[in-house]
């Protein structure tokens, strides 16, 4: 998936650039900050109007429609946007190439491991039986 | 990247004079990282929790209701509302907004200023609520 390409024409054709790949992973961190500036003012606005934060009221909010697609847009957005930046500050800071290596790739398990868990348990509150 | 030690390096950190851009800049990656590793892990935990029923969110209520949960969710809010400002603050000096020195500051002290204010008022409300 490509969100756009930062390079300049001569800038591909003399193959420059530091990774020939950065632009599409820091056009993906602006955009998905975006969609999580929508996504997470609807989250926190539904934080707010619920009447209840217990479990049975927020069961129902991810049951419907309303409430769990926003969500799974949210999950899948943040954990991609985290993912992304904890790159950034990994590449950064860790100068051992090896540390560096196993520590995003750590990081991408996670956010994986993450959403997954976090997706499966929208699905059980869509899918499954009413609380 | 290996660090060669007999090169000459560009100045760094220690010669520059600490100012607020430099404040929200750090701020930016370490709310980013926080967010990213602890906020969303305590995302998942709470969908889990949601989805699994009454008793396994009344442990998380309980956890999250806490004196030490309440200063992780305070502390989560603030990074939020840190990383959420300053954010919009990056993606318009990314169009090349805000440059000069005396807005750059004022933009920069504003998002401090502001990601305090809101943890405050929506703690303020939520504490009330409870209580």
């Amino acid at each position: 998936m490509s969100l756009g390409d930062s390079a300049t024409p001569l800038g591909k054709v003399k193959g420059l650039g530091s990774a020939r790949e950065g632009g599409e992973h820091w056009l993906t961190e602006r955009v998905t900050s975006v969609a999580l500036l929508l996504l997470g003012t609807w989250l926190l606005a539904s934080l707010l109007f619920l009447p209840k934060l217990d479990q049975r009221t927020l069961f129902e909010w991810l049951r419907s429609p309303s409430g769990a697609v926003p969500m799974a847009l949210f999950v899948v957005t943040a954990f991609r946007h985290g993912v992304d930046g904890l790159k950034v500050a990994v590449d950064d800071y860790v100068e051992n190439e090896a540390s560096r290596w196993a520590l995003n790739t750590f990081f991408l398990f996670l956010a994986f491991a993450g959403a997954s868990l976090s997706l499966f348990a929208l699905g059980r509150i869509a899918f499954g039986a009413a609380a | 990247m290996a660090a060669v030690p007999d090169r000459p390096i560009s100045p760094h950190l220690t010669i520059w004079r600490w100012g607020p851009g430099m404040t929200v800049s750090i701020l930016h990656r370490i709310t980013g990282a926080g967010l990213s590793i602890v906020g969303l892990g305590v995302l998942t935990w709470w969908l889990m929790a949601i989805a699994s029923g009454q008793d396994a969110y009344a442990t998380f209520a309980k956890i999250a209701g806490h004196w030490f949960g309440i200063i992780v969710l305070v502390g989560l809010t603030w990074a939020f509302f840190q990383h959420l400002f300053s954010g919009i603050r990056h993606l318009l000096t990314d169009t090349g907004m805000g440059f000069e020195l005396k807005a750059n500051n004022a933009g920069a002290v504003l998002t401090i200023v502001g990601s305090i204010a809101v943890t405050i008022v929506l703690w303020a409300y939520w504490l009330g609520a409870f209580q």
